[in-house]
């Protein structure tokens, strides 16, 4: 690895500061489980490391059914995955954290990190889609909020610019009728990046699903919704025939690579697949 | 480069050193502080065998900057046992078997000792998955899953 000056500041002000003053020299440090093995091969060559573990309030999970869940950029995935009311009524978020690495990764990895890298492969990215996230971004001088899905333009890239800084997520209050799922399809079961990642979330009323949402990763070149698919379910009963409708929907409207992972023709099957196996487990969890 | 003040423990033990930003802790574990338990695989977090246990939470020390263990407390290989008595995941591995070259043990040991010290009544599927990021290239896992399995045996009846 080559040297670096490694800046730890206090508040975000200051962080921002360092990041405009060395511009394109200066990384953030998360969990660093990206930058650091970037650091390591040179593909990233910072002249300076600013780490973001000493600005307070960057990390943390709070939940209250007014405002809903508030997760920091800075919060691990191990975090996620250990929370009861994450895993209670953002079931997808800790279903994604969990599918990230190892443990002794995800002890290391942030939230945030996952988002900001612009990977549209990131494990976290298909839920934060479905559980209708905000982005929280700040500068020295204010903040402003993005909906995820405005987040990513593309791969590697975002809405973030120069000294801005992701610093958490706002999950608005879900019902006790709403379930969600992510599954990720993989060749390991552990430490493997997702061939496919999909998540879908529902809200129940009257026995028809009244808000269906479908995030789909690694299938496109950033994380995106399948909105079509969407559409055929919301309002309905659910049925095999109609998962098996949204489930084609999906898939067409997926635009995968074929890479040395997997064809896109596969990936678009498996887009398919767990766009009708996610739906269906989500609405046995908002029966529940 | 200029060369950070850190002050931490190692097994106990405060460490006060300057470090430059770029060592990783596995590299100050090894060469600063000359605990060599600690092994460096991979060196990309996907073999294992540098976890070390920092704040009660099993880490790879090889993705992690030296001066960000500042402040906080670091056990290696080197501190789980009490003089002439073994942890019961080492006498376990010892008693099993659970390792042909050894290179990967350490890492191993500690992964499987945090586990358990969470939960020591884990499920034998969900122990295995939990160690799939620790990678052994001689075993096959069969005996050191088993080593696991007695050593939670232990944990619990200690408990």
């Amino acid at each position: 690895m080559r040297n670096f000056e490694f800046f730890e500041p206090k508040t975000i002000g200051e962080a921002s500061s360092l990041l405009v003053q060395y511009g394109g020299e200066a990384e953030l440090l998360g969990g660093g489980t990206d930058l650091i093995i970037g650091m390591k091969d040179r593909t990233v060559t910072p002249k300076y490391v600013i780490s973001l573990e000493k600005v307070p309030g960057m990390e943390g999970i709070t939940y209250d059914d007014t405002n809903g869940l508030w997760v920091g950029a800075m919060t691990k995935m191990r975090a996620l995955e250990r929370s009861s009311i994450v895993r209670e009524r953002y079931t997808a978020l800790a279903e994604g954290a969990e599918e990230v690495g190892s443990i002794q990764i995800r002890n290391l990895a942030t939230l945030g990190g996952n988002i900001a890298h612009g990977s549209p492969a990131a494990d976290t990215a298909a839920a934060l889609l479905v559980l209708d996230a905000q982005v929280n971004i700040a500068d020295g001088n204010g903040e402003r909020t993005v909906p995820i899905a405005d987040f990513y333009l593309g791969p590697g890239q975002t809405v973030l610019q120069a000294g801005e800084i992701l610093t958490g997520f706002s999950m608005p209050p879900r019902s006790a009728k709403s379930g969600s799922q992510y599954l990720k399809h993989k060749i390991r079961q552990v430490m493997d990046l997702a061939f496919v990642g999909v998540a879908t979330s529902v809200s129940l009323s009257n026995g028809t699903v009244a808000d269906t949402k479908i995030g789909l990763a690694a299938v496109a070149p950033k994380p995106i919704r399948a909105t079509n698919a969407e559409a055929i379910i919301t309002g309905n009963s659910v049925s095999d025939n109609l998962l098996q409708q949204a489930a084609g929907a999906a898939a067409a409207q997926s635009s995968p690579i074929s890479d040395l992972r997997c064809t896109a023709e596969h990936r678009r099957e498996i887009v398919a697949a767990l766009t009708k196996e996610t739906a269906m487990t989500a609405v046995a969890r908002a029966q529940v | 480069m200029r060369k950070h003040p850190i002050s931490f423990t190692v097994n106990g033990d405060l460490q006060e050193l300057f470090v430059e930003p770029r060592k990783t802790l596995l590299a100050v574990i090894r060469d600063t502080i000359g605990l060599t338990g600690t092994k460096e695989g991979c060196s990309t977090g996907d073999c294992g065998a540098c976890t070390v246990i920092v704040d009660g939470e099993p880490v790879t020390s090889c993705m992690m900057l030296g001066v960000s263990a500042n402040g906080k407390e670091v056990t290696t290989i080197e501190g789980i046992s009490n003089p002439g008595e073994l942890h019961p995941v080492q006498q376990a591995f010892l008693e099993k078997g659970g390792y042909q070259c050894g290179f990967c043990t350490p890492g191993f040991i500690m992964a499987a000792k945090a586990l358990l010290d969470d939960n020591p009544d884990i499920p034998e599927d969900e122990m295995r998955h939990a160690l799939g990021g620790n990678i052994c290239r001689c075993t096959g896992y069969t005996k050191i899953i088993e080593a696991v399995l007695s050593a939670a045996e232990t944990m619990r009846a200690n408990a």
